[in-house]
Formats: C-alpha cells, structure tokens, sequence
C-alpha cells in the first residue's frame, strides 16, 4: 500500500529538488525546506503588507496584524505573567510559522511540512532545552523542586518524584507527537475520502464530496487549534520555569 | 500473507485506543458547555483550561493512532 505511488502516503514524501552534499551531510533542498521558505515569506509579507501604512484607526490589514498580536500577547501574558514577554517574539514566531505551515498544507499539491516529525521534534527539542536552561538560569539548583512540590509527604515523594521527572522528559515527545499526528491523519483522511469519490462515480460520489468538504472545514479548524495549542503548550513550559510553583 | 493479515488485525486493534481520546475530548468540551451555561462570564477565562484538556487529552488517543501507522507502514 505505502509503495503505490499515489496512495494516501505519496503526499508526504520528501523530494530533492536541488541536491546539495556538504561533507557527507544531506542538505538538498526539499520540497519540504519550499514550504518552511514559504511559510516564513507569507508571514513576512503578511505584516509587511499590513504595517505599511500606520494609522491610528487600524485598515483592515493592519487589524489582521493587530488582532495575531494582540492574541498571542495576551496569551503569554496570562499564562507567564509579565517575566514572560521577553520570550514573546519566539512564541509568536512559532505560532505563525506553524500556523501559515499548516495552512499552507492544506492546499491541495501542497506539502505539509508539520506532517514530518523531525520537523516538529527539532522544534519541541529546542524548546525543551530552552526551557531547562531558563529554569537553571533563573533558580539554579532550586529548579529540581520543580519535580517535587514542597510539603510533599516523604513516601508520597517516592511516588511523586519519579512520575514528575517523566512528565518533564516526557514533554518534546508529546509536543512533537501531538502536531504531527493530528496533521498526518487529517491528510490521510482527507485523501482516503478523496479516493470514494472516484470509486464511487459522478451521481453517489456525491456523498463523499460532502464529506470532504466537511472535513476540509474541519482541518482549517484544527490546523489552527493545533498552533494554537503548540503556542500555549510553550507558554505553560516556560510559565513552569520562570515562576515555580 | 498471514503476517500481513496479523498486521491489519494489529493495527485495528491499536485503534481501538482512540476510544479513549474520543471520550476524554468529549468530557472536556461538554464540561466547558456545563460551566458556561452556569456562568457564562467565566467564559473567556475558561477557554484556556479547555483547550489545554483537550489537547493533552487528545494526545493520549493520538498515540495509539501513531502505534497503529506504525503497524501499518513498518
């Protein structure tokens, strides 16, 4: 099934478009290095555009632009507190590049470059050890208490202690996991419903039309969700190492 | 022939774990329902938990979806 070549898997292959060796090391360009280019370009020419003209009273571009910054300050300012719009700039890079990656995947021919997930690992990596440096930075050996709340009862930290230092490790793994799974089986879903309508011929095709159409809404939904959700996912990381407990 | 027919069946039965994912979301969504019907001027400031329980709980249903590609395309 994954050999066919234009079975539901064929989207998510990488193809070499420029092929570049540098040492042993594979850095062709991809179609998948395309769509991350394309994604940073949309963003910027998304707010070039809307920060072209300044105007007290915002054009309509300029509230598009108003109202993503508005969204995300808001959000880390109510998840880290005022310590965290430092970091702001990062967070909202990331949500728009995911967010433009996702949509920019939902274009039919398109490729969607969260649906690999060493894309999104080196993402929630980066995060996670920004995060650990953060917390050593700012509390120093203190930050371990993190992994066990004070007036922790003795046996119950013998519990307690192990469990936490899991959900901490735990975390580029479920962040990473959760974006790509999501993308791959929107996609896939999308493609195995596309295929009925084939099958199905021009009258009952009809039915599995509507059924794209449906879950082409929803995926417009969810890809923004799931940028949403990234975003807010970093935001609770760095809440955790900034103000502890 | 029967390895991959031991695949399918395996990958079913990964599936199976989806079922969790499908109530936890639900449980999340309907108590969001429940407490904004109660007090809807604690809407906006419960969206954040809301969604936050919807994506960690979403999470654990989208690994057994993971475990079953993996049957499926290994």
């Amino acid at each position: 099934m994954a050999a066919e070549s234009h079975g539901p898997m064929h989207q998510f292959e990488i193809q070499r478009w420029i092929p570049l060796d540098i040492g042993g090391v594979d850095i062709s360009y991809t179609n998948s290095a395309l769509f991350m280019t394309l994604a940073v370009l949309a963003t910027l020419t998304l707010f070039w555009v809307a920060t072209r003209h300044r105007t007290m009273v915002p054009s309509r571009w300029q509230s598009v632009a108003e109202i993503m910054y508005e969204f995300v300050g808001g959000m880390v300012k109510d998840n880290v507190g005022l310590a965290g719009m430092r970091y702001f700039p990062f967070i909202f890079t990331l949500f728009m590049f995911i967010l433009f990656g996702n949509f920019l995947g939902l274009l039919p021919y398109s490729f969607t470059f969260t649906s690999h997930i060493v894309v999104n690992a080196v993402l929630a990596m980066f995060i996670f050890i920004a995060v650990t440096v953060i917390g050593f930075a700012r509390h120093g050996m203190h930050y371990f208490s993190l992994f066990c709340p004070p007036g922790t009862p003795l046996p119950v930290a013998f519990i307690l202690v192990p469990i936490e230092v899991m959900s901490y490790f735990i975390r580029p793994v479920s962040l990473s996991l959760r974006l790509f799974a999501n993308m791959l089986a929107g996609h896939v879903l999308l493609k195995v419903l596309a295929g009925f309508i084939i099958s199905l011929g021009l009258v009952f095709g009809i039915i599995p039309f509507a059924a794209v159409f449906a879950v082409t809404l929803l995926e417009i939904m969810v890809a923004a969700i799931q940028a949403y959700v990234f975003a807010l996912l970093t935001c609770i990381y760095l809440n955790d190492a900034i103000n502890l407990h | 022939m029967e390895t991959e027919a031991a695949k399918m069946i395996g990958a079913g039965l990964a599936a199976i774990g989806v079922i969790g994912g499908g109530v936890g979301v639900g449980t999340v969504w309907g108590s969001y329902m429940n407490a904004v019907a109660r007090n809807p001027s604690m809407e906006d400031k419960l969206r954040t938990p809301a969604f936050l329980g919807f994506a960690l709980s979403e999470a654990t249903s989208l690994f057994a979806l993971v475990i079953a590609l993996i049957i499926l395309f290994t």
